[in-house]
């Protein structure tokens, strides 16, 4: 008992709030879902990599609290993320914005198929029209073949 | 002593690096057998050089001698043994002498096993292995010494990240590293075969058991790893498009087409000058991973700023490595001249669209992990790209890989008709969309993503066997079934790969789509519903671990009042480094985990608690392991056994490392 107790203090003293806790959730699932769905697009600022949804730093949990907020104040899902956005800034958006210099990055994938595709077609042709006949034996190479066909 | 030992072998190690990447490829050049010589015992004695260094290093850590600082910093004396181990390679230094010995153990099985090559050709390629070494071994000698004393030895250490103090973590570097380090003789087998200026059939014969080989590595390093985060971090994720992920799936993924684009030069003559490009950027997609895991510049700028040398000097060996061998590709790639003709619809151009395919998903996944260093250097725009660009960028091609795969499997080599093709096809097409139209009714609102995923899961599953079936002939059934058996184990193997693929790709649909969660609060004795099981809490209790301090629920699953089973899952706190970890409990059976996580005490009584369903959770990882068998049974087929000596039992020998 003594150590159950010594154990909790322990557990909570070092432990930093964890994922989506049970007393954030929504009571409206409608919404409890929409702020999952967009949680798992917002970077966690101060992790590596992770989701607010994920993440259990405190900074993600104001996030994952402000988000609810929002959306239980009748903001539209963009409103919601524009507004963190807004303060955050666009490093907080784990999918890239389509406009501007990150088209480069949403259109890299598709183009290089494209231009993968017409080079191999170009490749193709070549492999199926060249084929020009090898060269003629040499006279060397004539006699060694009539000495295997003999034997 | 032993340590300084081990500094001394390390550094003999390199001299002879710089040895071995010189002479033979003089030798080479001249002709002069003598030179070329050298490079055998040479690579050999670079192995037991390193190795011995790596064993000073592991009594280092065995012994806990915290004078050593690499010790002190990642070890601790109440860590388990098997840990203790594992934290020789849990940490820059030290998985740096992994590298550097899986580099030495390659280029040592090539000398041991590379009997039959030509050869001037084994000179190069152990040179260019032994050039490999040098830069490797400069850049622990000068930059990250493993071997560095303490001049005040502490009492004790500072102990392991507790997350990496688990066995699946244990041994996914070494895994990983074999994998990435052999992709390595690959590129010597390119960049040997540049300088000698010819690839024939042979040399595709001789580089593609290595190639498979490091891939089949790399399958199970990543599965390992994803299988760990799986059950570590405590919400089910197994898959987070993190740069550190990303840069082994790079490689993975690059050498999957060169296995594929080899077996074109071994059977065709033709894509040599391709194949020998892709050898090149596998093993450059490993140092990029190397460079990126090690240099920390993907995750922030900043911590490259603050720590440039080991950046900068990775960078370099990359710039040296690409820079030298892609020019010497642009210079020679023209001599490299096909033979084999082939038309549209054949087994060579099927070929190619899986390479097109392998290559472009790799590239995306390239972008898609420097487009944020990208953005900040030359745009200043600090932002993320996170899963939602990697599903939606990635995916298409996946999905087109699937489709084409079991019609490209078995076409017929240099011509093909389509339509007949189909013929053995049908079914496995009726299946699929049967199946895909089957789950789209039984699910209501959810994704498309499920559907779509079981279909193409069964329609290469169906591919494989049909491709399987197909190679028996044209008897009576129990004749063709008899034959199943004695048919080539390159047969075999693919088939195997390829269903494997089919069942990873159903597994991570089905994950993705119709994973169930709940997150509540528990009294002790209550209990709550989730995918028709009822989870009661019975008991919290404190544990004490050998160097951690456990919180460990007992939970009762129930499903329509029959027990299935009582779990326990636990939160570790290690006092050391300060950290608590989430040891889930996982229920597993054929169709679904039960995944039961135990959180923190909650201000109002009772504990946060989280459950998941995650249907076919397991199959990911089993399909994984069917590809990396396939691969295994692929290189024990006979022509590599013949062809190739003894190289199988050099793949084989490697897992004991």
């Amino acid at each position: 008992m003594k150590l159950r107790a010594a154990l909790l203090i322990a557990l909570l003293s070092a432990t930093p709030a964890w994922a989506v806790q049970p007393d954030e959730v929504l009571a409206d699932p409608a919404l409890e879902a929409r702020a999952r769905s967009i949680s798992e697009g917002l970077r966690c600022l101060v992790c590596r990599n992770e989701t607010i949804d994920d993440s259990d730093a405190s900074l993600a949990r104001d996030l994952r609290l402000l988000l609810r907020e929002r959306l239980t104040a009748g903001d539209t899902d963009a409103d919601a993320i524009a507004f963190i956005v807004d303060r955050y800034g666009e490093y907080v958006l784990l999918n890239p914005t389509a406009n501007g210099v990150n088209l480069i990055l949403w259109l890299a994938g598709p183009a290089m198929l494209i231009a993968g595709l017409a080079t191999a077609a170009l490749y193709l042709r070549r492999r199926r029209t060249s084929a020009a006949p090898d060269a003629p034996l040499s006279d060397g190479e004539t006699k060694r073949l009539a000495e295997i066909l003999e034997n | 002593m032993i340590i300084e030992l081990g500094h001394f072998a390390l550094i003999l190690a390199f001299a002879i690096a710089i040895v071995q990447s010189t002479l033979p490829m003089i030798g080479a050049a001249q002709n002069r057998a003598a030179l070329m010589a050298v490079a055998e015992p040479a690579a050999i004695a670079q192995f037991l050089l390193i190795g011995f260094s790596f064993a000073a290093l592991t009594y280092g850590f065995i012994t806990s001698d915290f004078s050593v600082a690499l010790v002190t910093a990642n070890s601790h004396t109440l860590k388990p043994m098997l840990y203790k181990v594992a934290g020789v390679w849990g940490n820059h230094e030290g998985s740096l002498l992994l590298w550097v010995l899986i580099l030495s153990l390659f280029g040592a099985s090539a000398a041991w096993f590379g009997g039959n090559l030509p050869p001037t050709l084994r000179a190069r390629v152990l040179a260019v292995q032994g050039l490999i070494g040098v830069a490797f071994l400069a850049f622990m000698l000068f930059t990250s010494n493993p071997f560095l004393r303490l001049v005040t030895p502490p009492l004790n250490g500072n102990d392991l990240n507790p997350l990496l103090q688990d066995p699946g973590l244990a041994f996914h570097p070494p895994f990983l590293y074999l994998g990435y380090v052999g992709l390595s003789m690959s590129f010597s087998f390119a960049v040997a075969a540049l300088i000698e200026g010819r690839v024939d059939a042979a040399w595709a014969r001789w580089v593609r058991p290595w190639t498979l080989a490091a891939w089949i590595f790399l399958t199970i390093g990543i599965a390992m790893g994803s299988w760990w985060a799986y059950y570590e971090l405590g919400w089910g994720g197994f898959w987070f498009w993190d740069p550190v992920e990303n840069a082994s799936f790079m490689p993975w993924l690059i050498s999957a087409a060169l296995l594929h684009s080899a077996i074109v030069v071994e059977k065709r003559e033709a894509l040599k000058s391709w194949t020998i490009l892709l050898a090149i950027l596998a093993f450059g997609f490993s140092l990029i991973g190397t460079f990126i895991v090690r240099s920390g510049v993907i995750t922030s700028v900043h911590a490259f700023a603050n720590d440039p040398e080991r950046g900068v000097f990775i960078l370099m060996i990359l710039g040296v490595f690409m820079g030298g061998a892609l020019t010497l590709f642009t210079l020679r790639a023209s001599k490299m001249e096909a033979k084999g003709v082939f038309s549209t619809v054949s087994r060579e151009s099927a070929l190619v669209a899986n390479n097109l395919l392998l290559a472009v998903s790799c590239f995306v996944v390239f972008i898609g992990t420097i487009w944020p260093l990208v953005a900040e250097l030359f745009f200043n725009r600090k932002l993320s790209v996170g899963v939602p660009f990697f599903n939606a960028a990635f995916t298409p091609f996946m999905v087109a890989l699937a489709l084409l795969l079991p019609i490209g499997s078995q076409l017929p080599w240099k011509r093909a008709s389509a339509t007949r093709l189909l013929v053995p096809l049908k079914t496995g097409l009726i299946l699929a969309v049967v199946s895909t139209a089957l789950v789209f009714a039984m699910q209501t609102g959810h994704s498309a993503l499920g559907p779509i995923g079981a279909g193409l899961g069964v329609w290469v599953v169906w591919g494989a066997l049909a491709d399987l079936w197909q190679r028996t002939g044209r008897d009576n059934i129990s004749t063709r079934l008899s034959r199943l058996g004695r048919l080539p184990r390159a047969d075999l193997g693919k088939a195997t790969a390829h269903a494997g693929f089919g069942v990873t790709l159903f597994a991570v649909a089905a994950m993705n789509a119709w994973s169930i969660e709940d997150i509540r609060v528990l009294k002790l004795g209550e209990s709550f519903q989730i995918g028709g099981y009822d989870v009661q809490l019975t008991d919290v209790k404190g544990v004490e671990g050998p160097n951690y301090q456990a919180t460990v629920a007992e939970m009762r699953v129930t499903r329509a009042g029959a027990l299935v089973t009582t779990q326990f899952p636990e939160k570790r706190f290690y006092p050391v480094q300060g950290m608590p970890t989430t040891e889930a409990a996982i229920h597993q059976s054929l169709t679904r985990d039960l995944y039961l996580v135990i959180g923190d005490p909650q201000k109002s009584g009772g504990w946060a608690v989280r459950a998941y369903v995650k249907p076919f959770a397991d199959w990911i990882w089993a399909g994984a392991l069917m590809m990396a068998l396939g691969g295994l049974i692929s290189l024990s087929d006979r022509r590599y056994r013949a062809a190739a000596g003894a190289k199988r039992s050099a793949a084989k020998g490697l897992p004991a490392e």
